[in-house]
């Protein structure tokens, strides 16, 4: 045995083709069939190195393996296993490479188990000091810093960050190796699927959902358990299950990094889901530019079937459970259902107008369910805690949590999962550390190209599907980008308008021109020359582009326009009539100037000029030929005396 | 067939259940306008033009798709419905050649007949448009990319015939353009001029090239007749301009229904006071060949004139 | 990609290309892994290849051009050795990412997702890299370089033969 899914001895028959009912739960408290003290120890042994208590003298290194690699954390792996084995200390330390700690702000994020340290910032440079301090005090300059109190915390525990959170979903993300089966296993990991398998009836484990009050993940919000109730009620020799993982919303990384960290919750949903509505086959739809979740995946997916936890009579349950991996091909509108199942088939993504659910008549014209990653991620949580349990988390209408992507001109970016009905002030002031720089708060983007921006009016707004809606932006899959004052609302709308543009795929009228035509008045109003009829027409197009257009991509691709017209209709106003920016962003529109009474004349501003602008004599005010400035603002970053204004 | 019954502009409608709005509509001698949608083809449901208001639902729905249900409650003329077919039909018009005076299908074009329809003079969306070259290296269809609406019948028509399905869209968004494999033009595709594309555009994105320039839609009649060449039977329309057939057009294609060139320059063959000489691909060029050659008659006309020549 | 032990580098990626048409020809919904795995062995899709592949999995040789013409993964030209992504994220584009495409196509002598005549570069843009904190950034194949400047992001792609 070595490790917790091998066989403990020859007593032992478990395999794909002999499978055995009692497997998974005796990993957790076997053996099961016979009586051993040996095998039992192993197994006590197995469990407690993936998940040692304090004061066992063993030491688990988590480092991130997801997105802190962009800034070196596998440099820092790769330092540490040689350390580590270097001195012999494998015996006692595990270097684990971990899925997204979730702070990625202060990334390489470098946890210590079982003590919850939590070092920031980690260098290569580090790792010495790191090991070193294993046993005694925790190397001090590496700990977080709480802007609070400005002391600094040793435990993650007490990070505020972290203690405002609820993880549910992400529970395992940034403890476990999610190449490891075992260490899923060890954490509790396939046991609702043997709770399905031997204790419930397919119309009970859709009940339990319902129940629960599971809400699509996905951004609509339609409830999991009425879906898989179609798809159970459906009448076909052949059913599909798909995980929706196309996330390709600019900001959004919740599905990547659930994927990347804790790939098998995400298949013991799926497998669930499976039994739930009768089906043997599923696909999980991934984007290609998520490389690693696909790695990752590939490895889950061998891993359960090499243990018998997918395939064929699963378990010796009689359930059959197949699931492959189609890698999506560079096309958001594939995230929209219809598009995602038409480009499984094989063909161009483009969305088909629906004659009834995807539930009666979906992939190749069979009755299919169709979930996103981190509503398959919830399945298990509900299964094996209970719907009710689940259903007194978060708000009337959307139970449990939600996982938040938060970016922008916020302290604390990276991964958050907050109760359904957290604030968005919780989330970007208590959980976010409030805005960078000091600066003044002025909207957030909700729900992606999809959503909206909303103003500092809806800061006490609880979160949930409803209330989103209700004020002109949306779930989404969950990315919220905060803004501030320096953040032009009429340039964030061109700029979702030119994402939503460049991804719509061409089939309807009202999207394919339609967006075109918005697009090209938002740049014209950005550049200072747009009219004052413009408003009015953005109006109508946004008002005839959600009624008309095919699928969901088009019929919410006006919504930032929507929503920055609504609340920031200044703003346009300000650049059509004015030919001001107040936001000082938008480039054809700004003066520079010198303000004579802090201009000292030093003449740095006039010698890093590349446009010759800036004329002066030593020691005297400077000024700026608005004519011939090119606008790159050189001169602001130059002068040391903020005598440089720009409006 | 149980029948479902709903509301129309007020009016109570009793169809056939699995009907479409569409099909209630005109039932009841509603017009809605189409221009993706044709009853010989799949439907798409994506030009949008047939969008109406159903109570009940946020958005408007296309009519050519969308079932008829029980107490159903549509509006095909509301505001917003109207607002909507303006909007779409000046979108349209913001990326299509407005020379009308000289487009051969002035007077039997849908874009024309619904900005008449709904007073669209001009649109009022000006930025970028298509600029593509004007495809007339084949003898038979002039293809104009400039004026396609990408309702995509031309794609779905080509694509009934096994095998065929020279067409397809390619590029995506903005760019999305009707196109043979590497976008190349007609004449060095695989394409055999059937015309049954040229038959169902529904805007003069693609013609008849040996009828350019002989007449306006309004002097020709256009006579049925059924073509003899084989037992398929497909229909072809004589075009005859002050008494002379000028020229054959090909048919509503039915099912199974090949629609071949052979057909139909057959049919020219017969018909036409003025045949012009068919031409064939030979390699990569077209020549002019002789009917028995263009027919495939050749040898049956050597073996005729041996026959009964003596 | 390139085979450099002397033997047919065509004959290679010919085999590996029939080795995938026969994986796939019974295949459901084969059309797209299989374009992919042929622009893993081709570096971008060939109209022969396309055709070959049409032909595999009897669907149209239309269809399978659009396919590969809707999706932006595909390329229908061949690219570069390497491939320069040039961010033009938020951040990156306040900080000058325009100045940096600008000077890098300049001195490439090839526009958006153009390719040097010798194979080396192919210049793309990227929406976001995520490497906000050293903006400008772009990305060389799977380096990432950031905090550049005009002259510094051409002194970078020295390093790629």
């Amino acid at each position: 045995m070595n490790n917790l899914m091998d066989k403990c001895c020859d007593k032992c028959v478990h395999s794909p083709r002999t499978p055995c009912r009692d497997y998974v739960v005796c990993r957790l408290e076997g053996p099961v069939c016979h009586q051993d003290e040996a095998c039992k120890e192993k197994r006590i042994r197995f469990r407690s190195e993936v998940n040692p208590a304090p004061g066992q003298g063993r030491t688990v290194i988590c480092v991130c393996a997801g997105g802190c690699t962009s800034s070196g954390s596998m440099k820092i792996l790769d330092r540490l296993e040689k350390a580590v084995a270097d001195k012999g200390l494998g015996g006692s330390v595990e270097v684990r490479r971990v899925g997204c700690h979730g702070f990625c702000e202060q990334g390489p994020i470098v946890t210590l188990e079982p003590d919850k340290i939590f070092y920031t910032q980690v260098t290569e440079a580090d790792v010495d000091d790191i090991l070193a301090s294993i046993g005694d005090r925790p190397v001090e300059r590496l700990l977080y810093t709480n802007p609070e109190t400005g002391e600094k915390v040793v435990g993650y525990d007490q990070v505020p960050f972290y203690t405002r959170q609820k993880k549910l979903v992400l529970k395992n993300c940034g403890f476990i190796n999610p190449e490891r089966i075992d260490q899923y296993v060890a954490m509790g990991g396939y046991r609702a699927l043997v709770k399905v398998l031997f204790n419930m009836t397919p119309q009970e484990v859709v009940d339990e959902v319902k129940v629960s009050g599971l809400r699509g993940r996905g951004g609509a919000g339609f409830p999991t358990g009425v879906k898989w109730q179609g798809a159970l009620n459906a009448k076909n020799d052949k059913k599909y299950v798909i995980c929706n993982a196309d996330e390709g919303d600019p900001g959004a990384f919740m599905d990547r990094s659930v994927l990347e960290g804790d790939p098998h919750a995400v298949l013991e949903g799926m497998i669930i889901c499976g039994y739930a509505t009768g089906s043997d086959e599923g696909y999980i739809y991934v984007r290609a530019e998520y490389p690693m979740a696909i790695h990752r995946l590939k490895i889950a997916i061998a891993h359960a079937e090499q243990y018998g936890l997918l395939g064929d009579n699963i378990l010796n349950s009689g359930f059959n459970f197949h699931l492959k991996i189609k890698a999506g091909a560079g096309a958001f509108v594939c995230g929209e259902g219809t598009a995602l199942m038409t480009s499984i088939e094989g063909n161009r993504g483009m969305p088909r107008f629906k004659v009834g659910r995807s539930t009666e008549k979906g992939l190749w014209e069979k009755p299919t369910t169709l979930n996103n990653v981190e509503t398959f991620a919830n399945v298990p949580v509900i299964i094996n805690e209970g719907g009710g349990w689940y259903a007194s988390i978060g708000t009337e209408k959307s139970k449990g949590t939600k996982i938040f992507s938060l970016t922008g001109k916020v302290i604390n970016t990276g991964l958050v999962e907050v109760p359904m009905g957290a604030t968005l002030r919780q989330i970007i002031f208590d959980v976010g550390g409030g805005i960078l720089g000091g600066k003044e708060f002025k909207a957030v983007q909700a729900g992606g190209p999809s959503g909206g921006c909303l103003p500092s009016e809806h800061l006490g707004l609880p979160i949930d599907y409803d209330s989103l809606g209700a004020v002109g932006a949306m779930m989404g899959s969950g990315g919220l980008v905060v803004m501030d004052e320096t953040t032009c609302m009429v340039d964030v709308a061109r700029y979702f308008l030119n994402f939503t543009q460049n991804e719509s795929c061409g089939k309807c009228t009202p999207c394919r021109e339609g967006t075109k035509r918005m697009l090209e008045i938002l740049t014209r109003i950005c550049e200072g020359q747009g009219v004052p009829g413009d408003i009015d027409t953005l109006d109508r197009l946004s008002r005839v582009i959600v009624k008309t257009s095919l699928c969901g991509l088009g019929q919410s691709a006006p919504n930032p326009v929507i929503s920055t017209l609504m609340y920031f209709k200044d703003e346009y106003l300000a650049h059509i009539n004015d030919k001001r920016c107040p936001a000082g962003v938008c480039t054809a529109l700004l003066v520079y100037s010198i303000n004579a009474e802090k201009c000292n004349g030093c003449g740095l501003c006039a010698k890093n000029c590349p446009a010759n602008a800036i004329t002066g004599e030593k020691k005297q005010p400077h000024v700026i030929d608005t004519k011939a400035c090119i606008k790159c603002g050189n001169c602001i970053q130059k002068c040391k005396f903020g005598a440089v204004e720009k409006k | 067939m149980t029948n479902v019954r709903l509301t129309i502009n007020g009016r109570q409608v009793s169809v056939p259940a699995g009907s479409t709005i569409l099909d209630a509509a005109a039932a009841q001698g509603i017009f809605i306008p189409t221009f993706c949608h044709d009853p010989g083809l799949p439907g798409v449901a994506s030009c949008r033009i047939c969008v109406v208001e159903v109570k009940g639902s946020k958005n408007l729905t296309p009519a050519c798709m969308t079932a008829v249900r029980e107490g159903m409650v549509v509006e095909t003329e509301s505001p917003a419905v109207v607002e909507a077919r303006k909007t779409i039909l000046e979108l349209i018009l913001a990326n299509h050649p407005q020379d009308c005076l000289t487009c051969e299908k002035n007077g039997d074009c849908r874009l024309q007949d619904y900005a008449f329809l709904y007073g669209i003079k001009e649109s009022g969306f000006k930025g970028e448009r298509h600029n593509y070259p004007v495809e007339d290296d084949n003898p038979y269809i002039i293809r104009d990319m400039n004026k396609c609406i990408l309702c995509g019948k031309c794609v779905r028509t080509c694509a009934q015939v096994e095998g065929r399905a020279v067409i397809d869209y390619a590029f995506r968004g903005f760019n999305t353009k009707v196109a043979p494999p590497m976008n190349t033009t007609l004449g060095e595709s695989d394409c055999v001029y059937c015309g049954r594309c040229v038959a169902v555009c529904p805007v003069g994105a693609l013609l008849y090239k040996p009828l350019a320039g002989k007449g306006r839609v309004w002097e020709i009649d256009r006579e049925p007749v059924t073509c003899t060449f084989c037992e398929s039977g497909c229909q072809f329309f004589l075009n005859r301009k002050n008494g002379r057939v000028i020229g054959v057009t090909a048919g509503t294609p039915g099912p199974g229904r090949p629609l071949c060139l052979k057909g139909r320059l057959g049919m020219e063959l017969l018909h036409c006071d003025d045949p012009v000489t068919p031409q064939l691909k030979k390699g990569d060029q077209f020549e002019e060949v002789s009917w028995a050659e263009a027919l495939g008659l050749a040898g049956v006309m050597e073996k005729i004139k041996k026959l009964e020549g003596k | 990609m390139t085979c450099k032990c002397g033997h047919d580098d065509a004959a290679t990626k010919q085999e590996a290309l029939q080795k995938a048409l026969d994986k796939y020809r019974t295949v459901r919904g084969a059309l797209i892994p299989l374009l992919q795995e042929a622009q893993e062995i081709y570096g971008y899709l060939p109209r022969e290849v396309m055709q070959q592949i049409s032909g595999a999995l009897g669907v149209p040789f239309s269809k399978t051009f659009g396919v590969a013409t809707f999706y932006a993964q595909f390329h229908l030209k061949p690219r570069g050795r390497n491939i320069i992504r040039i961010c033009q994220g938020t951040a990156c584009h306040v900080r000058g990412a325009s100045r940096i495409f600008e000077s890098v196509s300049e001195n490439l002598g090839v526009g958006i997702n153009g390719t040097t005549d010798d194979l080396r570069f192919t210049l793309e843009t990227v929406a976001c890299l995520g490497a906000c904190g050293l903006a400008p950034a772009m990305m060389v194949n799977d380096d990432t370089h950031g905090r550049l400047s005009p002259d510094k992001a051409v002194e970078t792609l020295k390093q790629y033969e």
